[in-house]
């Protein structure tokens, strides 16, 4: 530790005012914060702080990302093997999806923190610990064949244009991980959301058309239902992730082990998740009333089970920053986002995953919620003064 | 029957080193001084010049601002030094203590027969009425307004903070002569707060007050907080506030004529072997608790670890304060901190696994635990502000100057003190008591 230190205090010179490597002062800063808490003390009249900083946060989050993930690798190489018909070993199916997905993250990482420290550097501010919840996020919501340079560009644009452009980390007005993801969807929509590409390779799972066994179709539920078809899984395999999505979001029940750190922590919102789900739910059964297609008559629970709805209510909708920020306005920005979902979902069959949709919406109206909980506050302290 | 009024939000942060409750009796100090820049905005006139004599009460300076507001010697001897800083400014008025304790006569009486203008009068002479604060603007009261009410508590709830029903056993006539004193100088009333939970014997026979109960965590006992639960201040209120020990030492003024300064302070933290009680006057140096502090890199606060100052051991008791406290200095880096502390720390965050022990007592220093960073998290200062306030837009409409909406938010029914605890959880250490302290300043000498 000592010997850390001392090498530590023996390079920060040449990253000082006047140094050699000034230029690189932020990413030094970066790594040295990482690796020792500084020792600045407090300086006002409040001489104590709490021990939870934003380091510890964001860590928290990542950390209630590892369930879908560790799945998520898991389930890539299950689909994989399912699909040319190969009995596979739980260390198969792990070694394939690892394969697959490892190089995804690394370039989300790698590019996402290479634009973030320029951006510090240029501008002189301090790295953020964001992007350590984004790097993650943007693999998990990606279908597993996505091509590498594609991340790299998805990776770029969040970053740019759905973060540094309005001032960095808190400053945000949109989900940066969505933003990518939107961004790649509407780019390229074959790769996004589509079955099969022109070159016969499979978009939900690491395989190839020529290869697939008969039977085995290539499109999830959730493009299934959109094209009035009926669900081709259990609830049971819906809810554990036995089917083919995105990397990270195929488990409601992995999901929900995130949900329970992040709840217990207290990091992560439950009245956001929770009213995700109610309104989800009641919008889907509001559907179901109607009836009359099958995707109206989808049982509302199923709503919440399929695609991405348990993925983003836990982790995307959650996000504090382009979340609302009132405890009343997260009620009502969660109760629209499952409503809004649902509507997408079944309505608009172009965008057979209204998830991504209903969240950036929502983090576009987020600000407006908030103004109407603040006003009433302001009004209640008006009346207050008049009676 | 008292009204209960029952506070949920909150946190008190346990530490160690709580005074055990007995009084001991310190060498008296040599030097004592008042220091005109505890209170923000406040420009001396100086009555006074190296030399002159003193005795209790008699007038060191005035407010530039207020002509008639007094700030007097709190001990009887002999003015030794003016320390000045940048462009001269009045840092302190350092008096050289002649052991003996000689007062101005300022007359005992009856304050009820006095009246308004008389009770005025002999406060604003001998240097009490300085410690009459205004709401809102946390600011000493206008000597020419009439206050909405007065509200004193009872209880100090921050942390290690003294029991006022011990520290001011034995002084219940003089709290009762205080409260008839305040009460000539309002058409409203004077609350009391009181801790539902804690022995209230020294206050229970008070009249002419009406008492409320709290319940609840730190800030329950901050009398910000139990002006927003008793009788909100709307525009263009004003409501006076006093600590309930100087509500004695007013009262001694008015049954013995004199200006008697001394109150029961609290000698705590981990930093102080054997923390008591000790009888203190105000301004008094603390240099005589040298032998009590711990050695190695100690930082002294007059006051408590969430509303207090800076001080070296060579420096004074605060104007408003009844507390010291010690602690460790925190300024070591800390391998890989932010994840493996190497000391257990109070947080309200359950990421640490010492929440499971809610009684547990800390050693905490003055570490940061963290770089400052742009607000993210919500529903933080939240759970710790027990007022119907929205505290995090509070804030930014002061970084936004936006004098309007700072007024409608509710800038006027908080003080420094109340967001302290707001400070204290910000997982974005961000200055809070600092913007509000902008924010207070710029709508005061704007609005």
């Amino acid at each position: 530790m000592k010997f850390l230190k001392d090498t530590i205090d023996k390079l920060r010179p040449n990253f000082e005012k006047g140094g050699k490597l000034h230029f690189l002062h932020s990413t030094f800063d970066a790594f040295e914060t990482f690796l020792f808490v500084p020792g600045h003390t407090t300086h006002g009249k409040v001489h104590v702080r709490d021990g939870i900083d934003l380091k510890r946060t964001m860590f928290t989050v990542v950390i209630a990302m590892l369930p879908v993930l560790l799945f998520g690798i898991w389930n890539v190489g299950y689909q994989h093997y399912l699909s040319i018909g190969e009995a596979s070993t739980l260390m198969d199916n792990v070694l394939f999806g690892l394969i697959q997905v490892l190089p995804i993250i690394v370039v989300s990482y790698g590019v996402g923190l290479g634009i973030e420290f320029a951006f510090c550097q240029v501008k002189g501010h301090s790295v953020n610990e964001g992007f350590l919840v984004t790097g993650m996020l943007i693999p998990l919501c990606l279908p597993p064949t996505t091509p590498l340079w594609m991340v790299a560009l998805g990776t770029a644009f969040a970053v740019i244009i759905g973060k540094e452009v309005f001032g960095g980390t808190g400053m945000n007005l949109l989900n940066p991980a969505l933003t990518a993801r939107v961004f790649l969807f509407f780019a390229y929509p074959a790769y996004m959301s589509g079955e099969f590409l022109s070159n016969g390779s499979a978009v939900w799972f690491a395989g190839d058309r020529a290869l697939m066994v008969d039977g085995f179709s290539g499109a999830t539920t959730l493009s299934v239902m959109a094209s009035g078809g009926t669900a081709e899984y259990s609830m049971m395999d819906m809810f554990l992730g036995f089917e083919k999505g995105s990397i990270g979001e195929t488990s409601v029940l992995a999901c929900l082990i995130g949900a329970a750190i992040l709840i217990i922590s207290g990091i992560g919102s439950w009245k956001i998740m929770a009213s995700v789900f109610a309104g989800g739910f009641i919008m889907g059964s509001i559907f179901n009333m109607v009836g009359g297609t099958p995707f109206l008559d989808m049982p509302a629970v199923q709503h919440l089970l399929i695609g991405g709805f348990a993925f983003g209510a836990v982790y995307m909708a959650t996000d504090p920053v382009s979340a609302a920020q009132t405890e009343k306005g997260k009620i009502i920005y969660g109760l629209l986002i499952g409503i809004l979902t649902v509507l997408i979902r079944v309505s608009n069959p172009a965008y057979p995953e209204g998830m991504m949709m209903a969240i950036l919406l929502m983090n576009v109206f987020a600000p407006l919620i908030d103004y109407f909980v603040v006003e009433s506050n302001k009004k209640r302290r008006l009346k207050r003064a008049t009676v | 029957m008292a009204n209960q009024i029952r506070l949920k939000k909150g946190y008190d942060i346990k530490l160690v080193g709580e005074a055990t409750k007995e009084i001991v009796s310190t060498e008296a100090p040599k030097t004592y001084a008042i220091q005109p820049h505890e209170i923000r905005g406040l420009v001396p006139k100086l009555q006074v010049e190296v030399g002159s004599e003193v005795k209790c009460g008699s007038p060191l300076y005035f407010s530039k601002s207020q002509p008639d507001v007094f700030f007097t010697s709190p001990v009887s001897g002999e003015v030794v030094e003016i320390i000045r800083g940048e462009k001269r400014r009045i840092l302190e008025v350092r008096i050289l203590a002649d052991g003996k304790l000689t007062y101005e006569n300022f007359g005992a009486a009856d304050p009820a027969s006095l009246g308004r203008d008389g009770v005025k009068e002999k406060m604003l002479k001998s240097g009490l009425w300085a410690f009459l604060r205004q709401r809102p603007y946390n600011r000493v009261a206008e000597t020419n307004v009439v206050p909405k009410n007065i509200f004193i508590s009872g209880f100090d709830s921050a942390p290690l903070a003294p029991d006022l029903n011990f520290a001011l056993k034995g002084r219940e006539s003089h709290l009762q002569t205080g409260i008839n004193a305040l009460a000539t100088l309002t058409d409203g009333k004077i609350y009391l707060g009181l801790d539902s939970k804690e022995d209230n014997s020294t206050f229970a026979s008070l009249k002419n007050v009406t008492v409320n109960h709290f319940e609840g965590p730190h800030p329950a006992g901050n009398v910000g907080v139990q002006i927003h639960h008793v009788a909100p201040i709307n525009k263009g209120d004003i409501v006076w506030t006093i600590n309930i020990q100087d509500l004695a030492t007013l009262g001694k003024l008015f049954a013995e004529g004199i200006y008697d300064p001394e109150r029961v302070v609290a000698i705590t933290g981990s930093e102080i072997e054997n923390p008591v009680y000790t009888k203190m006057r105000v301004g008094a140096c603390l240099d005589t608790l040298a032998s009590k502090v711990k050695p190695g890199n100690v930082r002294i606060i007059s006051g408590n670890v969430l509303f207090g100052s800076k001080v070296d051991i060579n420096s004074y008791l605060g104007f408003y304060d009844q507390q010291i406290t010690a602690i460790p200095e925190g300024d070591e880096p800390e391998f890989m901190g932010w994840l493996l502390p190497s000391e257990a720390r109070p947080s309200i965050s359950k990421t640490f696994l010492s929440y499971l022990l809610p009684s547990k007592k800390y050693r905490v220093n003055t570490n940061m635990h963290g770089e400052s960073r742009p607000f993210v998290v919500t529903n933080e200062y939240e759970q710790v502000l027990p007022m119907d306030v929205y505290p995090v837009q509070l804030l930014k409409a002061i970084l936004a100057g936006d004098l309007e909406a700072m007024e409608a938010l509710g800038i006027f029914e908080v003080v420094e003190e109340d967001l302290s605890l707001c400070e204290f959880v910000c997982t974005s250490k961000q200055p809070v008591q600092n913007i509000l302290a902008d924010g207070l300043t710029l709508i005061e000498r704007e609005g």
